[in-house]
């Protein structure tokens, strides 16, 4: 026992405590937007407090057998967990439940199991192990092809099970790959997409093209060197105005009608009123709630457990995805601030942690962490207060669901265990 | 660089997101109001409204059930055409209606109620409560309005009508669609009538349905029902001078002196209270508010400020007296008027001369008055000490000032003091002869006829009043003190004797000889008012104004008495006839005097009203002849008037 705890010490208390204060304060938020009139029982299961409950029990059990597995352990069996994963992904098309459109289920009894939620973790492991290999070299493109492809394998499994929200996370490896050396031109085209494809379809490709040619004018009389043509300049101007169109055929013809109005609300692109008050029956119905939830929480929210838009249950899919709706009404102000503010403190502890590892496998899987962590919190909370058009994921530690939860916990505790054993590594 | 990518990103979004909130939770959000909370229905319970009823017990203000269909924007779901058309007709209003009412309560407030079709008749309420749930975001809100028992006291009683924005954001007890006193007693006894409104708090679910009482209903409360009042008024009072009021302007108020009750304040030209009450209330409203001739909405009993005439006279021998300036004994001569050097400053008429005090009553020798006005203002070397002393002898009357009473208008009237002339003339540059107009109640005085109604019974007290009031009891409640704490004049109760002998006098063998009521012991003193009007931006002199001022009997009085009567000429010719009779009744309880009421109610000054307006030119006073009106037609007005 005593081994025990001088190891335990090792552990960094401070991420450890900005993930008791997300679960618990989460757990606290699932109790009100589930609860219905009196709460006899906290372990009652037929309920989703009750529920929740055992899950975050069952987490501390999860906690225990990550840390105490040899940290070693998980660089050496990255591959095989993330082949689990990959099967268990695959398994979905024979085995998968269906839930609201999405096959992304199994089902053990009464209990169901979401593997898309472990697989981030697992590719998470996959992905550091490749970069970490000491033949990988992300500055050349047959190994970002390599990188790419292992996270696009489980991204394109989880996209053909219509859970399009959970795919767009895996975006957030680019983080990863840009810290471990991808090129400073990917960052600029990273950037230079989301622009051309948000101006494209706010203001028309006419438009678009004539900023581009603005842009891309004045860098050619502002070049330094005259080793560039003008037809290379010629070139890139075509290729943006072509990707650009390329979106708005996309936007108009390739998407499902309630995607496209998801983004018509977030760019404001729709004009007729008729059309407009339909979507916000439809579409917009949930932000609105949530939006005037958050709202009427005002500076210092209305109580724990008093909500009234919670307890009448305007806001659906309350506890799930829109759980920080009840953190804004019930909080207000400051509760919900709070909450972004742990947030953004474990984020950049975890960075602070990860840039401090001796091992490139640790480093890496820690930034991984932090960039799942980050695009999670980012796509959720914007979404909920109107930020961003509306994308179904959750949010880390707060969102109802054992899988959610355990699935972020094993992320987490992974990368405090490899910390831990940093000292090893001497 | 690389390393501080994914770093900075978290931050910059971490502040986007507080900012985000800050705009949505403190900026763009007022202050958490339980009211303005669309996921919490407040259900109000409006409590029975006070009943009203007279001296005699006779109830005069009851209550009638009314639904007023209501809309909270916000929570309607459009309907579609068949649906609105429906709608539309159990309403019974055009789809135009609808949309310009649905747009009226959007711009009020998207999220609070507001009254869409207020006061259903009975049968479109019943066969629309059955269909109500069919229509998300309306609903019918039970309300109680008047139903008036009498025709009479319009002014009196006030009426009750919406609440508008003004009076929201100035009370928040009160919501779109309430109901409110807005003139009478209903304006100035509002919350004692009113009670307080139950309300219920529920909880409500995103499909507006009801989920349970918002926290276990700890903020609901239960309607407090309003409180019976019953006012000093007498109500058959009230109707006879109502009555005797048809087909002139002016006002009557009535008095017990003993108490301050206002027996009976009548205006005229009036109109039935049960016009402003129901669907018809603001169209009826305007127009009475409109009409700027007749002006019905102004109580002229209480509002109109009128220079008193003569029977300001009485005063200035009670401050005389009071002053030790004259003596009961001293005469003064009349050569038809009061001459200074051989400028004759004021006229009077034939009588005898010269007179002393009882006589200058009786007779209302305006040369007298002027000497004994001129005495008080110059017994000290400084015109504006006396002045000022005279000033506070008059106000210690209720006059040049407001009465502070339980009515809902009212008027200061005007006594000027020193002061007042020092700014009309400047510093010390006027003297006694300037302001000579002032001894026969002419010039710069000026006073209501509930002032001089209150005057008569502080003289008939022989020195004191009680602040005229219309509250003679509120259930439960005693009636605050102000009402019967007597309030003290500055003149010694032994200078009224001989002045009110002169009054009773008046009635004996003065200038009312012919308006005695057999059995009663009247002290009276008749009263004209000059009065102009601008026709056509030119000063134009109308009719004088009749005025009475009375109390009965003249020891222990029951009953003191203000009449006044727009262009009825000399005082004893309307005003002094309606007084004698108002007396008659109230004492009585019947009239004897028909002869002299039948005179009243055939007489008519509605030609008298219209000549001004008339575009010609007109003759005033004493070329003027009566307006005789056919008497079958008064019988008739007579049964509608008096209804029991
Ligand atoms: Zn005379």
């Amino acid at each position: 026992m005593l081994r025990e705890n001088q190891r335990r010490l090792k552990f960094d208390w401070l991420t450890i405590i900005l993930f008791l204060l997300l679960v618990a304060f989460g757990y606290l938020n699932i109790l009100s937007a589930s609860h219905t009139g009196e709460i006899t029982n906290y372990f009652d299961t037929s309920e989703l407090y009750g529920k929740q409950l055992v899950f975050v029990g069952l987490t501390f059990v999860l906690i225990i057998l990550i840390l105490s597995v040899e940290a070693k352990f998980y660089e050496r069996f990255a591959s095989v967990i993330y082949l689990i994963a990959l099967l268990a992904l695959v398994g979905l098309f024979l085995f998968g439940k269906e839930i609201n459109g999405a096959r992304s289920w199994y089902a053990i009894g009464s209990m169901t199991l979401q593997p898309s939620e472990f697989a981030k973790f697992a590719t998470a492991l996959a992905v550091s192990k490749y970069i970490s290999d000491l033949q990988t070299n992300m500055q050349t493109i047959k190994d970002q092809l390599r990188a790419v492809a292992i996270i696009m394998i489980p991204a394109i499994l989880i996209l053909l099970q219509n859970d399009a929200g959970s795919t767009i996370v895996y975006a957030s490896f680019f983080f990863v790959f840009y810290r471990e050396g991808l090129q400073q031109v990917y960052l600029a085209i990273a950037i230079i997409t989301i622009l051309l494809a948000v101006l494209g379809l706010k203001f028309g490709v006419l438009i678009t093209a004539v900023i581009t040619a603005i842009v891309i004018t004045s860098s050619y009389f502002l070049r330094k060197t005259k080793r560039t043509s003008i037809f290379q300049y010629l070139l890139v101007f075509i290729v943006c105005v072509g990707f650009s169109y390329g979106v708005k055929l996309f936007y108009e013809h390739g998407l499902k009608e309630h995607q496209q109005n998801r983004i018509s609300l977030w760019l404001r692109l729709e004009k007729d009123p008729a059309k407009l008050e339909r979507m916000k029956k439809a579409e917009a119905y949930n932000l609105i709630q949530s939006e005037q939830a958050i709202s009427s929480g005002g500076f210092s929210g209305k109580g724990f457990l008093e909500g009234t838009r919670t307890t009448g249950k305007f806001v659906p899919e309350q506890e799930t995805d829109y759980i920080f709706s009840t953190v804004g009404e019930e909080w207000g102000f400051l509760g919900s601030s709070f909450v972004i503010i742990v947030f953004v403190l474990l984020i950049i502890r975890v960075l602070f942690l990860a840039e401090s590892q001796k091992s490139q496998f640790s480093r890496v899987y820690g930034y991984g962490v932090a960039s799942i962590l980050f695009v999670h919190f980012t796509i959720n909370i914007g979404m909920v207060m109107g930020l961003i058009p509306t994308v179904g994921i959750p949010l880390p530690f707060f969102s109802y669901g054992g899988s959610g939860l355990w699935g972020f916990t094993i992320l987490l505790f992974i990368f405090i265990k490899l910390d831990s054993n940093k000292i090893n590594e001497w | 660089m690389r390393k501080l990518l994914l770093l900075m990103t978290v931050v910059l979004v971490g502040i986007i997101f507080i900012a985000r909130l800050f705009y949505l939770q403190v900026y763009n959000t007022s202050a958490y109001n339980l009211y303005e909370d669309s996921a919490i229905k407040k259900e109000f319970n409006y409590p029975k409204r006070g009943y009203v009823y007279d001296r005699n017990g006779k109830l005069l203000v009851a209550n009638q059930p009314s639904y007023d269909v209501m809309v909270i924007p916000r929570e309607v779901v459009p309907l579609d055409s068949a649906n609105l058309n429906e709608f539309c007709n159990l309403l019974k209003i055009t789809k135009e209606d609808y949309n310009r009412k649905m747009d009226r309560a959007t711009n009020y407030s998207p999220r609070l109620p507001s009254p869409f079709v207020p006061q259903l008749s009975k049968s479109d309420y019943a066969v629309l409560q059955e269909k109500m749930r069919k229509y998300e975001g309306f609903y019918i809100q039970k309300r109680s309005l008047r139903s008036y028992q009498t025709t009479i006291g319009a002014n009196v009683l006030g009426d009750i009508g919406e609440v508008n924005r003004s009076i929201i954001s100035k009370q928040p007890y009160y919501k779109m669609g309430d109901l409110i006193g807005k003139q009478g007693i209903e304006l100035s006894y509002e919350t004692t009538l009113r009670g307080t409104k139950g309300i219920k708090f529920i909880q409500k679910d995103r499909f507006n349905k009801n989920i349970g009482p918002y926290k276990d209903g700890i903020y609901d409360t239960l309607p407090k029902p309003g409180k019976d009042i019953t006012i000093t008024i007498d109500s058959e009072l009230q109707a006879y001078g109502e009555l005797l009021m048809k087909h002139k302007r002016g006002g009557i108020v009535a008095l017990d002196p003993s108490s301050g009750e206002i027996l009976a304040m009548v205006t005229g030209p009036s109109y039935d209270p049960n016009l402003l009450v129901g669907r018809d209330r603001s169209k009826n409203f305007s127009k009475l508010y409109r009409d700027s001739i007749a002006n019905p909405t102004f109580d002229r009993g209480l509002q109109a400020q009128y220079p008193p005439g003569s029977p300001f006279k009485v005063i200035n021998a009670l401050i005389a007296l009071q002053e030790d300036v004259v003596d009961t004994n001293d005469r003064f001569t009349c050569r038809m008027g009061y001459y200074y050097g051989s400028r004759r400053l004021t006229g009077c008429h034939h009588h005898k001369s010269p007179v002393d005090m009882n006589s200058g009553i009786a007779q209302s020798c305006n040369a007298y008055f002027v000497n004994v006005y001129r005495r008080i203002v110059d017994k000290y070397d400084d015109a504006g000490k006396g002045m000022n002393t005279w000033a506070k002898h008059a106000r210690s009357f209720g006059l040049g000032n407001f009465l502070n009473n339980d009515l809902s208008v009212g008027q200061p009237g005007r006594i000027p003091d020193g002061d007042y002339y020092d700014r009309a003339y400047g510093d010390n540059r006027w003297g006694s002869t300037y302001i000579v107009s002032n001894a026969i109640g002419q010039g710069e005085v000026e006073a209501t006829p509930i002032q001089l109604a209150n005057m008569a019974a502080a003289i008939g007290n022989r020195g004191y009043y009680f602040t005229p009031h219309i509250i003679k009891s509120i259930e439960g409640e005693t009636i605050p003190s102000q009402y019967t704490t007597p309030k003290y004049t500055t003149i010694d109760k032994e200078h009224f004797e001989p002045v009110i002998q002169g009054m009773f006098d008046v009635y004996n063998k003065g200038t009312a000889a012919t308006l005695k009521v057999p059995g009663i012991d009247i002290c009276g003193k008749t009263g004209t008012a000059e009065n102009f009007v601008k026709i056509d931006s030119v000063k134009t002199q109308l009719t004088d104004h009749s005025i009475f001022v009375a109390f009965a009997p003249k020891d222990n009085p029951k009953i003191a008495i203000a009449v006044f009567v727009e262009n009825g000429y000399w005082g004893s010719r309307f005003a002094g006839r309606m007084a004698s009779l108002m007396i008659e009744k109230y004492i009585k309880g019947e009239v004897t005097l028909k002869h002299m009421e039948n005179w009243i109610l055939t007489h008519s000054l509605e030609n008298e009203y219209a000549k001004p307006y008339s575009g010609e030119p007109f003759k005033i006073n004493g070329e003027t002849t009566l307006q005789v009106i056919d008497n079958y037609a008064i019988e008739n007005q007579n049964q509608s008037t008096v209804k029991q």
